[in-house]
């Protein structure tokens, strides 16, 4: 039996809007779990009706063997959550929040402190314990929060768009923990994210998700194969634009550019730009790109997951945050 | 159902915030301050309340109103707690909804009869004669009263959705409630329709409890006063506890 196990899963909220469409999958013990979409594809609402947070519709959602819906207090005593906005108490200290954290978990008096100096080492914030979580900068709250979620030793933890919001170097301090979790602690993580980057590197398996439904589900390696191979981006003179679509094949127009996937771009450019040249069609400037997982998203929805997509809570978020001074 | 781990967090959160904002507790002090030197002071003078001085005839009145200024806010403070994200971390574990809404119940209470009790040392500072054995008894009527009215601030808190409605509670709801209450006016003397009113007014029947333990004189028998606050108080308990985990 899987660690997860969804099926069917459905969520419909008041005004008829679906959030989430009858998505089915699973996830092994030990492995890191990446869904993948653009905002408001329903990975939050996915989350947290896992997370005991929601009711489904329908459908049957089990985490550790146990029903999400109807054993939800032993759901909650095996999991972990990170969520999406800030859910420290600020007026406390970073050891209060997770003092706090532990007294509702019930673990005994004689093993807190041990645990909370051990996830405080975990991300590095032993020397700023006894600060106000307020004086905290957005990236150092992220790490408390992720130090809170360990506290009860969770078999599974759920992180919610672990990086949003947060500097390229806090992102990849943040990476390093989640691999280390799994490596170190053979736990199970299951995260949500709208960066490509952060999908491909981390996660063994990906579900990319769009409107509610899962739409391609695999490793990313073999996400990436099942393009066919590399893409060649051609950029052409406007007025060429159709000629070229009709010239070659499969082509796909995108932001102007035409994109053809060829098993090996190297190779193949030659013969790509001679053909070009045959028909009257202007090349300006042609890119050999070998692919990345959003070009398995373009493929499968014919857009791109664009990362401005912030939603305004996050601005709010991002502001509040900015509030805060770091070191 | 309850788990007594999970309430102690949960009240032991509540009273590192409390006694964190020192600044707050001050402030929250300088309106019965006043209530007790300014109105209670100007008007000693032209009031006769039945022979007792005006200033020590309020003082229990103020006391009541600032166990429900108090109790209604913090209470009410758990929309606070939702919109900051506080509360998802205690939504999410393994502790029942009951046992939070107890425990924020109790701290607020906390809070609020240690609010109480400084204004009362107030009130005694400015004249109030009170015995040890009757402060004392007034401990753990303050807590009752702080109950029912954290109940109040839990249900509304728990029925709205942001806190843009908080001066509506404060126009609608604590004011009428404190001016309807006898606080600062025998309820015997009034007019049959006011006087109904008040009788309506659940403060009114803390301020009679608090006057009659404080100064010996009331306008309602205290045991029926007793019977409507601790009345008050369990259905109110229920009321916010049910609210709260309904939404859950």
């Amino acid at each position: 039996m899987d660690i997860i196990e969804v099926k069917g899963l459905t969520k419909t909220f008041n005004k008829g809007f679906i959030a989430v469409d009858g998505i089915t999958f699973s996830i092994k013990k030990g492995e890191i779990f990446g869904f993948l979409g653009p905002n408001g594809a329903g990975k939050t609402t996915t989350i947290s009706i896992l997370c005991t947070l929601l009711k489904p519709t329908s459908g049957k959602a089990a985490v550790c063997g146990y029903d999400a819906d109807s054993e939800q207090n032993k759901v909650r005593k095996c999991i972990g959550v990170v969520f999406q906005d800030m859910t420290l108490d600020d007026r406390l200290t970073a050891r209060e929040n997770l003092e706090l954290h532990a007294r509702l978990y019930g673990i005994p008096k004689s093993e807190r402190e041990k645990r909370i100096d051990e996830v405080l080492g975990i991300v590095g914030l032993k020397d700023r314990e006894n600060s106000i979580v307020k004086t905290f900068s957005g990236g150092m709250q992220r790490r408390l929060e992720i130090a809170r979620g360990l506290i009860h030793y969770p078999q599974v933890l759920f992180l919610d768009e672990p990086t949003l919001g947060l500097d390229p170097q806090t992102r990849k301090h943040v990476w390093e923990y989640i691999v280390m979790l799994k490596r170190d602690y053979d736990m199970t993580i299951f995260l949500t994210t709208h960066y490509m980057e952060e999908a491909d590197e981390l996660c063994d398996r990906i579900a990319i998700i769009e409107h509610g439904k899962i739409i391609a589900i695999d490793t990313p390696r073999k996400l990436k194969d099942s393009l066919g191979g590399d893409t060649i981006v051609l950029d052409v003179d406007d007025k060429d634009t159709e000629k070229a679509l009709k010239t070659f094949k499969g082509a796909k127009r995108f932001d102007g550019q035409i994109i053809l996937s060829v098993r090996n771009a190297g190779r193949e450019i030659g013969k790509v730009l001679e053909r070009c040249r045959e028909n009257k069609i202007n090349v300006i400037e042609a890119n050999i790109r070998k692919p990345a997982l959003n070009d398995v998203f373009l493929k499968l929805t014919g857009r791109e997951i664009r990362e401005e997509e912030v939603g305004l809570r996050e601005q709010l978020r991002r502001r509040r945050t900015m509030g805060g001074h770091g070191r | 159902m309850i788990e007594i781990g999970g309430v102690y967090t949960v009240w032991l959160r509540e009273m590192i915030r409390y006694f964190r904002q020192k600044e707050r507790i001050v402030a929250t002090l300088t309106m019965p301050v006043f209530w007790l030197l300014i109105f209670g002071g100007s008007l000693r003078a032209s009031v006769d309340v039945g022979g007792i001085d005006y200033r020590s005839f309020i003082s229990p009145g103020v006391v009541a109103m600032s166990l429900m200024f108090t109790s209604v806010f913090s209470g009410v403070s758990i929309i606070w707690d939702r919109e900051l994200g506080f509360m998802k971390e205690m939504l999410v574990s393994p502790v029942s909804r009951l046992s939070i809404v107890v425990g924020k119940a109790l701290g607020t209470a906390t809070t609020s009869l240690i609010q109480g009790i400084m204004v009362m040392l107030i009130a005694i500072l400015l004249g109030l004669k009170v015995g040890l054995a009757t402060f004392l008894l007034t401990v753990p009527l303050m807590l009752l009263i702080s109950i029912g009215l954290v109940g109040i601030g839990i249900s509304i808190g728990s029925l709205m959705n942001n806190v843009e409605g908080f001066q509506l509670i404060m126009n609608f709801i604590v004011m009428p409630m404190f001016f309807l209450s006898g606080a600062l006016f025998p309820i015997s003397n009034l007019p049959p329709t006011l006087k109904l009113i008040t009788y309506l007014d659940p403060l009114t029947y803390a301020v009679e409890l608090l006057r009659h333990v404080l100064i010996g004189i009331s306008s309602i028998p205290f045991a029926i006063s007793l019977f409507v606050v601790i009345g008050f108080s369990v259905l109110m308990m229920v009321l916010s506890a049910w609210l709260f985990s309904r939404r859950g």
